[in-house]
């Protein structure tokens, strides 16, 4: 039914689902520009061919994940819901637009770009859990997605899109924008629920999860933006031609970025699994003159560094797991060879300590401690024992020891500088003891 | 002095009334719009005072206490006067790898004030902000809702109407 749309979008990219309608010269694309490649199409395939547990299903066969960071199964988060008419009449579909991540720009393209996406996926994640409403919980300082998301839900409640009886269905759905008003720990899934009733964002115990009882009180799915953006095209082309598109192990495409020393700084919707070498050398287009790449984080500020030996390693969730880190959010942050490692350490430490929510001591102590013990090695005041003190922390505040996972991301790119660039904290021990300390 | 300035009427208007009630009507229960609600006011009025933040708790149903715990979690809702224009200097890592500590110091430097601190006309307050999501355009600063890419010295002229310390 959807053959005469699958020819026409094949001419604009399909490769690059979720960037299709990101043109050159054109502010970002209008509901009309949206629909001439097949917008709401997948949207109206799910919902007036499929039942909710179908587009699960789709969704499951399709191996999405996650795009936040954890890369969590998409239709497996989704099929913790209980569905059935035993289950609770309202439920929440949230969208995670709180994109606070230190060197992640990749969801803020996708709203101001083609804020529709967004919309048409969310329809389709509500759909498949029947959510009752849904929110887009967008950080405060995002203006320009503020007002042009808000505009894009105007106009899909004028087209019913959403509302009530969706093109016709007897599912009906609200869709709010959440603005909100900072702080890093809004992301943490259970925290941005604390936060979006309107309380401080601490994080809240797992069990209950989310998917049973989430916001207030009610089964709540929560997905990152870039993740639900996927969902339109999974629907509209179909999972073998999602499957296609990746290089690796994992499904479809990802927007990839690097920041830093590099060329060309941006952003690429590149096949999942595509090598790391290739984005740097030939989209980030290699390091600026008079600079050597020395190291990277390969998706954001809570993910471990990894090597120039590493370069051949593909951007795919397990791949890079193997060797020490995480994909985390596909964005790298570029450390170069004039960049001090353990300056760039205490700045990422600096970033975990003041966004810390203070709610569990490991982390609302710990961080501080680790920020003073990198301040005094730097100052010239360290000793041969803080190295290992250091290394104590990243145990103190690794998994299972805190809360939430703030403490245990923030101490991902200490733990590994420690033992990759040992050379250059212990450069600092080789200073003399500056007379004020004494 | 924002304060002083611009001093409002210290209730509320029937359209900040009028926002915050709209807002509450998004959630099951009213206290979901606490964020919104202060947003409301600070748009108005620049901050949130003592005055204000015990109305849009008695709209919200909630206690000064508990909006209050809210207000001073968030750093974008300001519980004390702020300049027209608040300066969020990113201080994340990638700006910080290309010089964001030099543009925070230029700007310390032209305006005569430190992180928290209010220029004396009431024009600008700074403040430092984590990565606000343009890492390719480093370093990023947002001035009011404002973000400007790539600051260096000569742009700040600009973006700071060339003013004299």
């Amino acid at each position: 039914m959807f053959g005469k749309f699958l020819k026409k979008s094949k001419n604009r990219n399909p490769d690059k689902p979720l960037t299709r309608n990101i043109v050159d010269g054109r502010a970002y694309a209008t509901l009309s520009d949206y629909q001439s490649t097949g917008g709401y199409e997948g949207l109206r395939t799910a919902i007036t061919t499929m039942d909710s547990l179908g587009v699960q299903q789709v969704v499951k066969d399709s191996e999405l994940r996650g795009r936040g960071g954890a890369g969590f199964p998409t239709g497996l988060k989704w099929s913790f819901v209980p569905m059935g008419e035993k289950a609770p009449e309202t439920k929440y579909f949230v969208v995670n637009a709180d994109e606070m991540e230190p060197g992640t720009f990749k969801d803020r393209v996708l709203m101001e770009k083609d804020p529709h996406q967004l919309i048409e996926g969310m329809v389709i994640g509500s759909y498949a859990i029947r959510a009752t409403a849904a929110y887009i919980f967008l950080r405060g300082e995002y203006h320009l997605s503020a007002e042009r998301l808000s505009q894009a839900i105007a106009e899909a409640y004028q087209q019913g899109f959403l509302g009530k009886n969706i093109l016709g269905s007897d599912f009906s759905l609200d869709l709010y924008l959440h603005s909100s008003a900072g702080r890093y720990i809004c992301g943490e899934e259970t925290a941005l629920l604390n936060a979006l009733e309107g309380k401080r964002a601490i994080p809240r115990a797992k069990p209950p999860f989310p998917q049973i009882s989430g916001l207030w009180g009610k089964p709540t799915i929560v997905n990152n933006v870039e993740t639900v953006c996927n969902l339109p095209h999974i629907f509209f082309y179909g999972v073998e031609w999602y499957a296609g598109l990746g290089r690796g192990k994992d499904q479809g495409t990802k927007l990839f970025g690097a920041s830093g020393r590099v060329k060309n700084p941006n952003v690429w919707e590149l096949p999942m699994g595509t090598p790391i070498r290739e984005i740097l050398e030939e989209h980030a287009g290699g390091m600026q003159d008079g600079y050597q790449l020395k190291g990277f984080l390969p998706g954001g500020a809570s993910t471990d560094f990894m090597l120039p030996e590493h370069l051949d390693v593909l951007m795919d969730f397990d791949a890079i797991a193997e060797h020490g880190s995480r994909m985390g959010t596909g964005t790298m942050i570029i450390l170069d060879d004039k960049t001090c490692p353990v300056k760039m350490v205490l700045n990422l430490e600096q970033f975990f300590s003041r966004e810390s929510c203070g709610w569990c001591t490991p982390c609302r102590d710990g961080l501080p401690w680790v920020v003073t013990i990198l301040e005094d090695l730097i100052a010239g005041k360290g000793q041969a024992s803080d190295l290992e003190l250091l290394e104590h922390q990243t145990k103190m505040m690794g998994p299972g020891n805190t809360f939430c996972a703030l403490a245990p991301g923030a101490m991902e790119p200490l733990q590994s500088a420690l033992k990759y660039f040992r050379g250059d904290f212990e450069k600092y021990l080789e200073r003399p003891v500056v007379k004020e300390a004494e | 002095m924002r304060d002083q300035d611009m001093r409002v009427d210290s209730q509320l208007s029937e359209a900040e009334i009028a926002e915050v009630l709209e807002e509450a009507s998004h959630y099951p229960e009213k206290s979901g719009a606490s964020i919104e609600g202060l947003k409301v006011v600070q748009k108005y009025r620049g901050w949130v005072s003592n005055e204000s933040l015990k109305q849009v708790a008695d709209l919200l149903d909630m206690s000064v206490e508990e909006l209050d715990g809210v207000a001073t979690f968030y750093n974008l809702i300001y519980r004390q006067p702020v300049g027209r224009k608040v300066i969020l200097c990113c201080d994340s890592v990638s700006c910080w790898m290309l010089g964001s500590d030099n543009i925070k110091q230029k700007i310390s430097d032209r305006l005569g004030i430190e992180y928290g601190g209010t220029t004396s006309d009431g024009e600008y307050t700074l403040l430092p902000i984590v990565c606000l999501g343009a890492c390719d355009h480093a370093p990023v600063l947002m001035v009011g809702d404002e973000l400007h890419h790539n600051v260096d010295e000569a742009q700040l002229d600009q973006i700071l109407n060339t003013r004299a310390s």
